[in-house]
């Protein structure tokens, strides 16, 4: 039975954070599990929560009337869902639905928020951590916005 | 509430009599390709003498009674609501000139058949009321929906037996009809004796009596009809606890249920088609084949189609679980905001002709359930 | 106005019965929207207020609800611009100077414009959505003194997709600010690249009671009156147009139904603060 400081350790967006770095934010975890089609986040409540994925798949998804819901991008094992609760004004701008059966770390944004603003050497590892994946996420989309495969009438 | 009068089943055909010679077209519950419908009817004998219906969810036989009841059944798959917006309406039509331009226009006569309604049920009369108020009560009623509701003369019949699926005592619509008629009717049927007490609910409907024979009820026929009335009520075959519906159903959008009788519901769409008071309709313009004439149709539409909410892009409600869940919510809680009424009379005929007996009262009691039992919906 | 043969009827013809209009002229403003300037039959302007609509039909092709996109000091021309996605929009916009089309209304709840009177007004579109609002803007303007700020913030897909153009430059002369933005663009455009969103940060709104009227895609909207509100304008200060399928516009076929109202009799123009939850539910 491992504890979460265990499953935690080897996730990208905490890499090469201290043991007792690793303690703090796993005291703000706890594992999850949720069933395929649960929301793990829905656009426009309180970002209060995020959750690291140990094993399974979630859609980020925008919905609208007509098109219905529109999966933006994919995200999987070892990657953190939910960037909003770092940033104010801490509210999800998207959805968040598993695809399949997930086990989850959640972790409590609050709580590690205030964790962060107590040792502001933490804050900044996760800070770094979590504009670096904002950065990734930010060039990959404008790429996705470039539709570069465009279709024949919007390359003529 | 006063019985005022009894006319004898032998006398009964006078007053048949007396709506035919005043020019009115009957219509009534008459059998028909093995269910009781509403027609129009020649005499008395078009009625469904001696026959009853047994009913369930997804489930209607006709029986044979062991008496000459004329009304001994509950309501079938017809109701008064295609009178009063059929299920075809030509609007208009006109021809189509070298611009373009819609020429010559033409509108159907304003003018309706004057219909007697025959046999209206006290739910079937508040649902009559409701369909009223969604066409009439806006700022742009239709002409033509006027004239339809003008001059009905209505004899209503208190139900002598409920049907299985029947919950108009949930939503206080009956059994007994207390007002909307012009003559009420109650069917009494003893060993030597088969008579109607009928109470007057109009000046219209008082004229037309004097045409019939009839005594005043005497003390003893007055308590038999109200035996009627008493053992009626005590058969509902369902229950809706209305108590906060409108709140509950809002609250409960993203109820699991909703996925649950999504499994079921095929979106055949037969609820509205047999409910009384769904009223959707769809506007279509034809055209012949040259484009020179065009007609525009209203018909009766159903929420549970897809391109029913299609608009650009495509259908707001792709699912069937957010058809039904429109269906029901509207039904149940949001017809109060449009139209400041319910929309469900409890008349059972959702249930009764669901092919999957989907079951409105027990879809609503599940979700009223989970929230007094967290973990109880199942 | 048309005349049904009827026996001396006195209601006249039902509200179902559209009244001829004649198309005096015809613009192509992208590739697959055109604006269409109409005159009645019968003379008389077809009075409206902005953010209603009418039901419009070319033959016999079938009707749809479309926004008047005129200035409704000048009702004596019905203006709409149309983008052509089906048969019966398709037929409209092939409808050449001196065809005739019919039309029904106008229906619908309008934009508030005399309630914002003293408070800035910030007016927020999205591609086609400009249009039901440039009558809310014809209207602002010509009453200029009455209003503090007016800012335009419109977003389109690409420079060619945006609508009335020829217009914005004579609006920021009498006292609108102009933001346009376009999703992606060719070196050609100077203009802002970026979604309609940002342009709510750059346009330095000061919150307190201003008053926001957005129209565009749903999706659009929902983003665009978040970073309103984020921007300091208040939930009961924000309107929004919402589409859904109309059949009548008269309230009684039932397909425009959103959640408790009926979107051609309390919209299409809706307060944000009450549309909100509704919004949320998905597939509502």
């Amino acid at each position: 039975m491992r504890t979460i400081e265990e499953l935690i350790a080897t996730a990208l967006i905490f890499e090469n954070l201290r043991a007792e770095q690793l303690g703090v934010i796993a005291g703000c975890g706890r594992e999850e599990h949720v069933a395929a089609g649960a929301f793990l986040l829905r656009e426009g409540e309180a970002a209060e929560r995020f959750f690291l994925i140990r094993r399974g798949s979630v859609a980020l998804e925008v919905h609208g009337p007509g098109r219905g819901a529109v999966t933006i991008e994919t995200l999987h094992a070892g990657d953190a869902v939910g960037l909003s609760w770092l940033f104010e004004p801490y509210r999800w701008q998207l959805d968040a639905r598993a695809l399949e059966p997930c086990e989850l770390i959640g972790f409590d944004g609050a709580c590690l928020r205030g964790k962060c603003e107590a040792d502001p050497e933490l804050g900044y590892e996760l800070m770094r951590r979590f504009a670096a994946n904002l950065v990734a996420r930010l060039q990959a989309t404008r790429l996705q916005l470039l539709d570069v495969y465009g279709d024949a009438r919007a390359s003529a | 509430m006063a019985l005022e009068h009894v006319i004898e089943r032998s006398d009964f055909d006078e007053l048949f009599a007396a709506l035919s010679r005043r020019g009115y077209t009957i219509v009534g519950p008459t059998v028909r390709d093995r269910a009781i419908v509403y027609d129009e009817l020649r005499s008395v004998a078009d009625l469904p003498v001696g026959w009853s219906d047994e009913q369930g969810g997804g489930h209607y036989r006709l029986t044979r009674r062991n008496d000459d009841a004329l009304f001994g059944f509950a309501v079938g798959p017809h109701s008064w609501k295609q009178y009063q917006l059929p299920p075809e309406v030509k609007l208009w039509e006109a021809r189509v000139d070298e611009r373009g331009a819609l020429v010559d226009a033409v509108e159907p006569p304003r003018t309706a058949p004057r219909y007697a309604f025959l046999g209206a049920r006290s739910c079937e009369l508040h649902a009559m009321g409701i369909l009223d108020r969604v066409l009439l009560g806006g700022s742009h009623p239709d002409p033509g929906d006027r004239a339809r509701a003008q001059g009905v003369f209505v004899v209503a019949v208190q139900c002598g037996q409920a049907g299985g699926t029947c919950f108009c005592v949930s939503m206080n619509t009956g059994p007994v009809a207390e007002r909307g008629f012009d003559l009420a009717l109650t069917e009494v049927i003893e060993d030597e004796r088969h008579y109607f007490t009928v109470e007057v609910g109009s000046d219209r409907g008082a004229e037309l009596l004097r045409d019939v024979p009839h005594q005043p009820a005497a003390g003893h026929e007055r308590i038999a009809a109200g035996a009627v009335h008493a053992r009626t009520a005590s058969q509902m075959g369902r229950e809706l606890d209305t108590a906060g519906i409108k709140e509950l159903l809002y609250r409960n959008y993203e109820h699991p249920r909703w996925d649950e009788v999504a499994e079921r519901c095929v979106t055949c769409g037969n609820c509205t088609m047999v409910c009384p008071t769904c009223f959707c309709t769809t506007v279509e313009d034809i055209t012949d084949l040259a484009g020179e004439q065009v007609e525009r149709h209203q018909r009766w539409d159903s929420c549970f189609t897809v391109d029913y909410s299609h608009i650009h892009g495509g259908a707001v409600r792709a699912s069937p679980r957010s058809r039904y869940r429109q269906w029901m919510t509207h039904k149940l809680a949001s017809w109060w905001d449009q139209f400041d009424s319910a929309g469900c009379v409890g008349c059972g005929r959702c249930i009764t002709w669901c092919p999957v007996g989907i079951d409105i009262t027990e879809e609503a009691r599940a979700i009223r359930e989970s929230e007094e039992r967290p973990g109880a919906d199942d | 106005m048309l005349e049904p043969r009827l026996e001396a009827d006195p209601i006249g013809p039902g509200p179902m019965v559209p009244e001829p209009f004649e198309v005096i002229s015809r613009r192509r403003d992208t590739g697959d929207t055109w604006t269409l300037e109409l005159e009645r039959s019968s003379g008389a302007a077809l009075e409206f207020a902005p953010g209603q609509f009418t039901m419009l039909s070319a033959g016999g092709a079938g009707e749809v609800p479309i926004s008047i996109s005129g200035d409704p000091d000048r009702p004596d021309r019905l203006v709409h611009t149309v983008r052509a996605v089906g048969l019966a929009t398709e037929a409209i916009c092939a409808a050449e100077p001196g065809r005739m089309l019919a039309a029904r209304g106008p229906f619908g709840e309008p934009w508030p414009v005399e309630q914002a009177e003293g408070a800035d007004v910030v007016i927020a579109a999205g591609g086609i959505g400009l249009a039901p609002l440039r009558p809310a803007i014809l209207w602002l303007l010509a009453r200029r003194e009455r209003y503090g700020r007016l800012v335009l913030l419109y977003g389109g897909r690409a420079p060619d997709q945006l609508l009335y153009t020829d217009e914005l430059g004579a609006w920021a002369e009498r006292g609108l600010e102009v933001l346009v933005t376009v999703d992606s663009a060719g070196p050609e455009w100077l203009g802002h690249v970026g979604v309609v969103t940002r342009l709510v940060a750059r346009a330095g709104l000061a919150g307190g009671d201003a008053v926001a009227m957005a129209c565009g895609p749903e999706v659009m909207m929902r983003f665009t009156v978040a970073a309103l509100r984020e921007a300091g304008v208040d939930a009961g200060r924000v309107f929004v147009s919402v589409e859904r399928n109309m059949q009548c516009g008269i309230g009684h076929c039932g397909h425009c139904q959103l959640g408790r109202t009926l979107v051609c009799r309390d919209g299409p123009v809706y307060r944000w603060s009450e549309l909100e939850p509704w919004l949320a539910i998905r597939d509502l």
